[in-house]
């Protein structure tokens, strides 16, 4: 159980870091979607993984799993759906108005040719 | 339960939403209430300081679910300090967008009291989680203001801006989660109690969170080598958006001298320890040097101004790094200070783009503008106090940071000196040499040469706005020069303060909790 989840979480990982490192927006917005994932997952095993148990405490003694990492990945998981969408928006946005999809910044002459155009 | 507290976050919180969708067609009715709830933050950001200065820490339970289990705002002089400086750039960039930046594109009012939203609560707030939270609140709504007026180059800027603060957010709950699985507590002072308390095998796991909290402190404080989002987010925002995120780096250095204060004193955790062996004086240094070699080398106005907010940034974290009471005093002096003064460069660089037509802010000669004197004067005075020069706010600045770095302080706790002082002071000393060159070629180049065949320029945009706001700033600065005084007293306190955290952690988990672990 243990290995299962934290391969997952390294797989999504390591897939989220690769595509971050690419040229182009629109696969870095995807690799961010991978590593938010991967981190929703991480904050979710810090609680411990429990199988079959209630988040809530009656008795201290009998099986339960900790309610706050589940809070805080309800937390993180709005958070990042909401940048996610936004990061799209903004590339979409960028590309209309720099005619490319590319992260770098403009160079010199490109701001010349977009003056001209 | 003091009421007071949660007013910084809730007035701006509740102006913001008023503004986008009630008002949003308005315009003299949005800009009256946006100044009004500017106004009556700074107003509310003295009051708390006044309160804050009797030295005791007040804290704000919210829905009175006390810490450790509830979160709770927390209120000490640093905090309320903050508060006042965000409340007084915050007005600042309100009156100066009434020149007409406010329309260069939707929703400008309402993003900035999103964002001072964010910061405000960003200070006060005593749960790490939170922090998280209000952290993204800011960014969010960062994200809107470094769009603002739109343009191929701010939109690319900004895209840039937005995926590095993404990865730092995940990299946040990463962190957040290792802390949490090692000590169960996301409330900072129980946090700072807990962290003495671990067991040897899970030592390495909390060591690796606070890594990657510090991490992206360092990404936010704009750390060398964390800084390369910087200089291209800033110089593309437009001014008033530059100005504004002047105070975005020091909510990073704020986050750092908040959870490593809290951690002082702690022997077998060794979190604070590990800090405080000056590591991070020599990511200062190198900040201060790569933000000089902008300065110095940059080709165009906005460009240097960014180098500089780097730059003041690198004295900044020499100032934290060495971690002793009297730095601590010293840097939030400079912290101040710099804030200000990077603030008022880049409105005044905004001031000139708007009237050099089609040069911008290049470092070329171009022809004459209209208001070239009293805009070469107010360029003048600002970048005496940026680079550090007497008589303004930024030498008193240096100077305490100077002295207390070779551990000479006229106050009663000194705390020593940092080791190879005598380094510091000479890349201190060069750094501001160099930025007083870069400086001086800039303004030169600018108000002074002309091309000899061009004729003069004709636009002339607002002028008394601006000059308001700037002014605003400034009068800012010469009082923390006149009253310098009674403010290092009163940081002198503030670091006491932050160097003993016994009373916020009191303050915080009650008395039993927070001696149960020292």
């Amino acid at each position: 159980m243990e290995w299962l989840v934290a391969a997952a979480i390294a797989t999504l990982t390591a897939s989220g870091v690769y595509l971050i490192l690419a040229q182009r927006t629109y696969t870095i917005v995807i690799g961010l979607g991978l590593l938010t994932y991967a981190t929703n997952l991480f904050l979710f095993a810090t609680g411990r993984l429990a199988v079959n148990a209630p988040p809530i405490v009656g008795d201290p003694q009998a099986p339960h799993t900790d309610p706050i990492p589940q809070a805080l990945v309800l937390t993180a998981i709005v958070i990042s759906f909401g940048m996610t969408a936004l990061t799209l928006v903004m590339a979409v946005r960028g590309y209309f108005e720099s005619g490319g999809d590319d992260v770098d910044l403009l160079g010199p002459e490109e701001e010349v040719a977009k003056e001209r155009r | 339960m003091n009421h007071w507290l949660i007013l910084p976050i809730l007035l701006p919180a509740i102006v913001a939403p008023l503004l986008a969708l009630a008002l949003r067609h308005d315009l003299i009715m949005t800009r009256t209430f946006s100044i009004g709830s500017m106004v009556l933050l700074v107003l509310l950001g003295g009051y708390l300081t006044a309160m804050a200065s009797d030295g005791a820490t007040r804290t704000y339970a919210l829905g009175e679910w006390g810490g450790p289990v509830g979160i709770v705002l927390v209120l000490d002089r640093l905090a309320a300090v903050m508060l006042l400086l965000t409340a007084t750039l915050g007005l600042g960039i309100a009156i100066y967008s009434l020149s007409g930046c406010d329309k260069a594109g939707p929703h400008f009012h309402p993003l900035l009291q999103f964002q001072l939203m964010g910061l405000n609560g960003a200070f006060l707030t005593g749960d790490l989680f939170n922090l998280f939270v209000f952290f993204e609140i800011l960014l969010i709504a960062s994200y809107g203001l470094m769009v603002h007026g739109g343009g191929a180059a701010r939109v690319r800027a900004g895209l840039q801006y937005v995926m590095i603060n993404l990865v730092g957010s995940s990299i946040f709950l990463i962190g957040l989660g290792l802390i949490y699985g090692v000590t169960g507590t996301l409330n900072m002072a129980d946090f700072a109690v807990k962290a003495k308390q671990i067991a040897a095998a899970d030592s390495a796991l909390l060591q690796t969170g606070i890594a990657l909290l510090v991490a992206v402190f360092g990404i936010k404080a704009a750390v060398v080598p964390l800084h390369f989002w910087l200089p291209g987010t800033y110089a593309n925002a437009a001014g008033p958006v530059a100005a504004l995120f002047a105070i975005m780096t020091k909510v990073g250095a704020y986050a750092l001298i908040r959870v490593f204060t809290l951690c002082h004193g702690d022997a077998a955790g060794g979190a604070a320890d590990w800090f405080a062996s000056g590591w991070l004086v020599w990511g200062g240094v190198a900040t201060l040097i790569v933000g000089t070699i902008g300065i110095v080398g940059a080709r165009s106005l906005n460009q240097q101004a960014s180098f500089a907010g780097l730059a003041s940034m690198g004295t900044l974290l020499i100032a934290i790094g060495g971690f002793t009471p009297a730095l601590g005093s010293a840097a939030i002096y400079y912290l101040i200070h710099s804030t200000l003064a990077v603030a008022a460069l880049f409105l005044v660089i905004d001031m000139i783009i708007r009237r050099r037509t089609g040069f911008g802010d290049a470092l070329v000669a171009a022809p004459r503008f209209v208001h070239g004197g009293l805009i070469a004067a107010t360029f003048f005075v600002i970048a005496i106090a940026v680079i550090g020069l007497p008589p303004l706010s930024g030498f008193i600045g240096k100077l305490l940071i100077l002295s207390a770095l070779a551990g000479q302080t006229s106050g009663g706790e000194g705390g020593g000196g940092v080791a190879g002082w005598p380094w510091l002071w000479g890349v201190i000393l060069v750094t501001s040499l160099l930025a007083l060159i870069g400086f001086a070629f800039s303004g030169t180049l600018v108000f002074w040469r002309r091309p000899s065949d061009k004729p003069a320029e004709t636009a002339s945009p607002p002028i008394v706005v601006p000059m308001v706001a700037v002014g605003w700033l400034l009068a800012c600065m010469v009082l923390m020069t006149l009253l310098a005084g009674p403010a290092t007293d009163y940081f002198d306190q503030t670091a006491g303060q932050l160097f003993r955290p016994q009373g916020y952690l009191e303050a915080t988990l009650g008395e039993a909790a927070a001696g149960g672990g020292s």
